[in-house]
């Protein structure tokens, strides 16, 4: 991993921004003793299992709880009768029932959940609820949802001459399958009632305050009676926004006066939570004879499933990125997120920029053959630039938008040597001739919003406390594994000067909202509020004392420590700030407006050598250059770009929910395949660092975009080796080699 | 019945009246919350411990079976709290993340390294082959086993 920097450096304190700090929870982790959700026990505590629908779409005729209740052992079963409150909930929009009562529209969805005295008689007594369904046939196909004006939302972006032609046209269909998290933990969660009508919800999220006011309205209590905490989480990347066991589990221990646990199995996980929407693209590129794009149509189509969770969001993402980090005047987008009986779809790493690089940039390597201009110097005569205009949303860029440095990075970074015999397609097991393996190289470029967009007021709430343990970052924001923890105390380290520094999670009644663990955005953000209330805490303690540096030591006044850090603990210094990002607009209706308050970008070239007889493909190395604005933690930046990469190579070759009528076929991991260690290429990294973010000392989020044009890349790099017109994610062996 | 082995080098005895996996024995009846369930079907490698001898997934060991066997799971490869070299070099290297697949790597490396001390990088890979990770990437996994040097515990 290699770094190129023009950014300031910041103060120098042990344990600062800049360091590759280790995680504070590391070794918990490696020596078993981390608690996650899944671990959690409590004194007395029951078991929670759920009812779900076997049909994708069915009218439910009547519900017999008696033959569950009669199983010993069994102390509730609840269905939405027993729902105290607001019988809907969703991300942003409420309309999903917190159990089906008069339709279930997904293969999966709950209808009734269980407490029993262990976690297999909470199984049984879940199968054993009596549920009669009248099936009916589900809508499964978007078009067919689109043409019968069953939408989620519409986006419609035209800007500038919209009769521009160009001398070169391209054109193309492209398709993204449904890919899954997969996340290593399953949902899982603990609730533990008050004794006063009240409930602790320890749980599996990516926001807790969101989980919050929606356990809160569906169980009809006050907001102080329920108090969401965060807990250890292995892994989310999008599936933990929404809401799925939290209201059950609530509602079960306040129900039976016990605490309730529940965790979901890998097959209920598939249907538990939100997945990346399908997606099916048109799209029409013109271009002048030196390959500058004149103009760029499309259609986007994604098929949000049975509920809206984050359609609306996914869908303006999609859209508002659908042209890719290029200059362009004249742009037509048409977008529709549809209303199916699939699996719902919402957040996953990347948000909807994913699908569309699939498709722009499979356009680009068209144009690039077209003209017979070398792909990486068409994307550099396009390439976007700080002060140019989104082409989209018409947005003035502010912020870097090193597009050109990310592709001299790539163009300079060397190829690697001809193949290794242990990584032929398919493994060393003799299927692969190894006469026949072509080698094939891909490039894609990938941009993305950073934060909440459309006018959102998104902001996190943070405390700094000077402590006898140091300083203290206290916070709602939820780590889920991509270093959060780390980064917020290197942070506070060097903006207070104080080299002791912790951070603490505590529960949504003890601080304010950070917002979700997500959008890449809690570096800027949870970090921004960070940053900004060590820097007050750091004033008010010199004002106060009138000293010229705080120090592990203390107060010093002309070089000698005046008041000793013993004493500032004993004071209780502490200071909590609200941080918002500069403020956004929802768009016009043409799509126009300052939709975004800030953009990262990133460069993958994909090598591959394909076995064009079997369809198989082995990803043998991937190059990256990423705009990261500052690598606050440079290896915890490169676990994202490697993670996030790996994820991308999933997709691209392998990652895919089969449906089948609404129902989906290969819910194991055993069906749905998953990157191994021996799946993974070589990865090189090289960081852009530049000044100009808003973001705490100039940082990025940097989570997304290594998943956005990974995926693409890899494609563009089977089309090399293949000379086949590739159109899908995941690209099948059937892809290849028929 | 109840069964009767040796747990991280401890006499234990579990109490086993279902067809019950050692895994859940492991975690609900001895609380050795280390080895995590992930997908249930030996798929994943989270639950990855030593049986006499050899790595094997523990949601796939019926816990009846292990009657005088020697169990090792991630909170024994340490003693008293000190990381083993696997560990630490994971540790040192950012091989960490949400950490849900990190004590099923653990075990099998550890494994690894007691049986073959100098591994190639292809010997590395292909002995994690079945622990899936979904944060890291696996490169700072590998990265960490590459800088051992040495015995690892």
């Amino acid at each position: 991993m290699t770094t190129t920097r023009t950014a300031r450096t910041p103060t120098q304190v042990a344990g600062g921004v800049g360091e590759s700090t280790l995680r504070p929870d590391g070794i918990a982790k490696l020596l078993g003793e981390f608690d996650y959700a899944q671990d959690l026990r409590a004194e007395n505590m029951l078991w929670g299992a759920t009812t779900r629908s076997p049909h994708a779409r069915a009218r439910i005729v009547s519900i017999d709880i008696a033959p569950a209740l009669a199983i010993g052992g069994v102390h509730a079963v609840l269905t939405a009768k027993d729902v105290p409150g607001r019988a809907l909930f969703g991300l942003e929009h409420s309309d999903q029932p917190v159990l089906a009562s008069v339709e279930t529209r997904y293969w999966g969805e709950p209808v009734a959940v269980v407490a029993a005295e262990d976690e297999d008689t909470a199984r049984r007594a879940a199968a054993a609820v009596g549920v009669e369904y009248e099936v009916l046939d589900p809508l499964v196909d978007p078009l067919v949802a689109e043409a019968q004006n069953e939408v989620f939302r519409r986006m419609r972006i035209r800007r500038g001459d919209q009769e521009a032609e160009g001398t070169v046209v391209v054109e193309g269909h492209y398709e993204v399958g449904m890919q899954d998290q997969a996340p290593l933990g399953t949902e899982a969660g603990l609730a533990v009632p008050d004794g006063h009508g009240g409930v602790d919800l320890y749980a599996t999220s990516q926001f807790v305050h969101i989980d919050h006011s929606q356990v809160v309205a569906s169980l009809g209590l006050r907001p102080e009676q329920v108090r969401a905490h965060p807990t250890g989480i292995g892994g989310a990347f999008g599936a933990r926004e929404d809401v799925n066991l939290h209201i059950h589990l609530c509602m079960l221990a306040l129900h039976t006066s016990q605490p309730v646990k529940m965790v979901y199995d890998r097959a209920e996980s598939f249907t538990g939570h939100v997945h990346r929407h399908p997606a099916r693209m048109w799209y029409r590129h013109h271009a002048d004879e030196d390959g500058r794009l004149i103009r760029v149509e499309a259609r986007v189509v994604l098929d949000g499933g049975a509920y809206a969770s984050t359609t609306s969001a996914v869908l303006a993402n999609a859209c508002y990125f659908a042209v890719g980090p290029y200059r362009c005047d004249s742009v037509t987008i048409d977008g529709v997120g549809t209303r199916t009986n699939n699996p719902p779809c919402g957040a996953m790493r990347g948000f909807g920029a994913v699908q569309v690089c699939v498709g722009y940039e499979a356009q680009m390597d068209k144009l690039s053959a077209e003209l017979g201009i070398s792909p990486l110097e068409l994307r550099k005569r396009n390439a976007l630039a700080t002060g140019d205009h989104m082409p989209t949303t018409g947005q003035a860029i502010e912020t870097p938008m090193p597009v050109a440095d990310v592709i001299d990075s790539l163009s300079a970074m060397p190829l690697p040597d001809p193949r290794d015999e242990a990584q032929l397609p398919g493994g060393s097991g003799l299927t692969t001739d190894r006469d026949q393996v072509i080698r094939g190289v891909g490039y894609a470029l990938g941009i993305k919003n950073l934060g909440f967009s459309e006018g959102s007021d998104d902001y996190a709430v943070a405390r700094v406390r000077l402590t006898e343990d140091g300083a203290v970052v206290e916070t709602a924001a939820i780590e889920v594994g991509q270093g959060l923890v780390t980064v917020l105390a290197q942070i506070a380290r060097s903006a207070l000067g104080v080299s002791r520094a912790e951070v603490r999670h505590v529960d949504t009644s003890q601080i304010g909202s950070a917002g979700s663990t997500s959008a890449s955005r809690q570096t800027q953000i949870s970090g921004g509020a960070t940053l900004e209330a060590s820097q007050r805490l750091r004033d008010r303690i010199l004002e106060r004392h009138e000293g010229d540096d705080l120090t592990d030591q203390g107060v010093l006044r002309a070089g000698e420590v005046a008041v000793p850090m013993a004493v500032l603990t004993a004071e209780g210094w502490e200071e909590t700030v609200t941080f918002r990002h500069p403020p956004t607009e929802p768009s016009d209706e043409n799509g126009q407006g300052v939709v975004h308050a800030d953009f990262a970008m990133a460069g993958h070239r994909a090598v591959v050598d394909v076995d064009p007889e079997l369809g198989l493909v082995t990803v043998v190395r991937i190059d990256t250059a990423q705009d990261v604005g500052r690598a606050l933690n440079p290896e915890s930046v490169r676990g994202q770009i490697e993670g996030g990469i790996l994820q991308g190579v999933g997709l691209a070759v392998m990652e895919e929910l089969i449906m089948d009528g609404g129902v989906i076929k290969n819910s194991t991991f055993t069906d749905y395949l998953l990157p191994t260690i021996l799946d993974a290429p070589d990865v090189e990294a090289l960081l852009i660092e530049q000044d100009g973010s808003w973001g705490p000392f100039g940082a990025k989020g940097v989570g997304e975009p290594p998943t956005i044009s990974s995926t693409a890349a890899v494609i563009a790099a089977i089309r090399d080796a293949t000379g086949k017109e590739i159109d899908r994610a995941p690209v099948r062996p059937q892809d290849i080699a028929l | 019945m109840i069964i009767a082995f040796t747990l991280n080098g401890k006499p234990v005895t579990a109490r086993v009246l279902t067809p019950v996996s050692l895994l859940d024995v492991l975690r609900d009846q001895l609380e050795l919350s280390g080895s995590k369930n992930a997908c249930d079907q030996g798929e994943c490698g989270s639950c990855s411990i030593v049986l006499d001898g050899a790595v094997v997934c523990s949601c796939l060991v019926m816990a009846a079976d292990v009657e005088g066997s020697e169990v090792t799971t991630v909170e024994g490869v340490a003693s008293g709290g000190v990381l083993n070299a696997v560990q630490e070099a994971m540790h040192a290297a950012g091989a960490v993340q949400c950490g849900f697949c990190t004590p099923g790597i653990v075990v099998a490396a550890t494994d690894l390294f007691e049986t073959n001390p100098t591994p190639s990088r292809t010997e590395i890979k292909e002995a994690l082959a079945g622990n899936i990770c979904r944060c890291t990437g696996y490169g700072a996994i590998v990265r960490a086993l590459e800088e051992i040097t040495g015995e690892v515990s």
